[in-house]
């Protein structure tokens, strides 16, 4: 199960996006960043610490929990339910510009779920969406505006993102199907 | 990749009790009510998760507060609701309960919320119904969601149930809500004592795992909750104590007696409130008072209840 990517590689693709971020968004007051649970909000908020670095400008960080708005939560058989974290936005999303934050990019539907989460909070000026890794098979017409990594996978394949504040370690993987 | 995973779900089909239910659950379904609070706290009070679902509330006893909660909780998830309550329904026309239930199960429900005078009667339904029941209450027996929704007020004000000195005193005998903290604090660590006058105090209430006081005093010494419940009047055809006004004087809670409990004990009621019954107003409208927490805690602990129970398609 070969890594596709190290702990320096994905520090040196973070600080790449940030400064994507920084060249197409000339004036940064009303952008925010909103990570998806839970390893989007460990990269929105080393992301955060790059642009901090590298531009002076401190960025809100939200963390968005999308369970409730999963559309797969009555298809499975009854049993184990995705536990239901809190999301924790701490400003206004309307008319603000908001990069949303997520490891992998697959089939697009927690995208979809993690849009309709937001907009429920507020009308934002503009979404825009930051994965890591897009390892390709969309479900839904959605596309990632700063991709970390493009990764052609087939869908027996996993791919599993580790970040040293929950995995004790960095990494990206590509594993045989299970 | 996976840690060792925590309980995600909920063993049964349905909430009869809290005697059903394992700590770890509990938890669960605290952990899951933190979140929902969340939900409450947006502008867009709604979330998409119950969508499609149709949810029956039956309430064969009045309940303003438990239905107006489960009610503000079901819309919260998206599902459809409907409230039936018993005097505009057809059992006021003398159908039985399971004939009642039965031609509500035909129009298809997948949950229903059922309160009923008699103990035992939502574990009936459970056995002949294809909808997920919930118990609202139970005669004497028990009100699951109420007990959970008191202990996520604790845990909130206290961080944890566990070594918990919880004083629980008014009408033992009547009180559903008692069984059903009593049974859920003790699994979770916590001491419990009771006081009421001797005539409502339940035979076996030891055996529950209470220490019984004869006096308010005893067991409000040294409390971190004090919990008063209603004296039930309209459950009492027999004469229990000589008056209100004695009772009062022996049992209700004033801020003299409040002086014995922790400096910084809370004061809890299921409400409805009889002032100068059972709790004196200084009391109840103090700064030690979390009666209306309670209240909105209520909604989000029965959110996450139906989340727990509402997901995923029978086999």
């Amino acid at each position: 199960m070969p890594q596709v990517m190290d702990a320096s590689r994905i520090e040196r693709t973070l600080a790449r996006i940030a400064h994507e971020i920084l060249e197409r968004n000339r004036e940064l007051s009303d952008v925010a960043l909103v990570g998806i649970r839970t390893r989007g909000v460990v990269i929105a908020e080393r992301i955060a610490a790059v642009l901090h670095q590298a531009g002076g400008v401190t960025m809100p960080v939200g963390s968005l929990d999308i369970t409730l708005y999963r559309d797969d939560y009555m298809r499975h058989p009854v049993g184990p339910q995705p536990v239901v974290r809190s999301t924790d936005i701490p400003f206004s999303v309307e008319g603000r510009r908001i990069l949303l934050v997520d490891d992998v990019l697959y089939t697009g539907r927690t995208i979809r779920a993690a849009l309709d989460a937001i907009i429920d909070y507020g009308r934002p000026k503009s979404i825009q969406l930051v994965v890591l890794v897009d390892r390709g098979h969309r479900e839904l017409p959605i596309k990632a505006d700063y991709v970390g990594k493009n990764l052609p996978t087939s869908h027996e394949q996993s791919v599993q993102v580790r970040l040293t504040e929950i995995d004790g370690r960095d990494e990206v993987m590509l594993e045989e199907g299970a | 990749m996976s840690a060792p995973a925590p309980v995600t779900a909920l063993r049964g089909r349905h909430l009869l009790g809290i005697s059903d239910l394992a700590t770890d659950e509990i938890t669960l379904i605290l952990d899951t009510a933190h979140a929902m609070r969340e939900v409450g706290e947006r502008a867009i009070k709604k979330v998409p998760a119950l969508r499609g679902r149709t949810i029956v509330n039956l309430f064969f006893e009045p309940s303003t507060r438990t239905r107006t909660s489960f009610e503000i909780a079901e819309k919260r998830l998206s599902a459809d609701t409907l409230s039936l309550a018993v005097s505009t329904s057809s059992v006021v026309k003398g159908e039985t309960l399971l004939d009642t239930v039965s031609n509500i199960e035909a129009m298809a429900p997948d949950m229903l919320v059922v309160r009923h005078a008699s103990s035992g009667a939502c574990h009936q339904l459970a056995r002949h119904c294809r909808a997920r029941i919930v118990n609202a209450g139970d005669g004497l027996h028990e009100h699951p969601t109420q007990a959970l929704l008191d202990a996520y007020t604790m845990r909130q004000h206290k961080g944890s149930l566990e070594g918990l000195q919880v004083a629980i005193v008014g009408d033992l005998l009547h009180s559903r809500v008692l069984r059903s903290n009593l049974l859920l604090l003790r699994k979770m660590g916590a001491t419990v004592r009771v006081a009421a006058p001797r005539p409502l105090v339940p035979v076996g209430i030891e055996a529950l795992g209470a220490v019984a006081c004869r006096t308010i005093e005893e067991a409000l010494d040294g409390a971190d909750v004090v919990m008063m419940l209603r004296i039930q009047l309209e459950r009492m055809q027999n004469n229990f104590f000589p008056s209100l006004r004695e009772y009062f004087t022996l049992f209700g809670l004033t801020p003299a007696r409040m002086a014995l409990a922790r400096p910084d004990a809370i004061v809890m009621h299921p409400g409805p409130m009889n002032r100068g019954v059972e709790i004196a107003s200084e009391v109840a409208d103090g700064p030690r008072a979390v009666i209306l927490e309670q209240v909105a805690n209520g909604v989000a602990v029965r959110m996450a209840v139906l989340y727990l129970l509402g997901g995923g398609t029978e086999e």
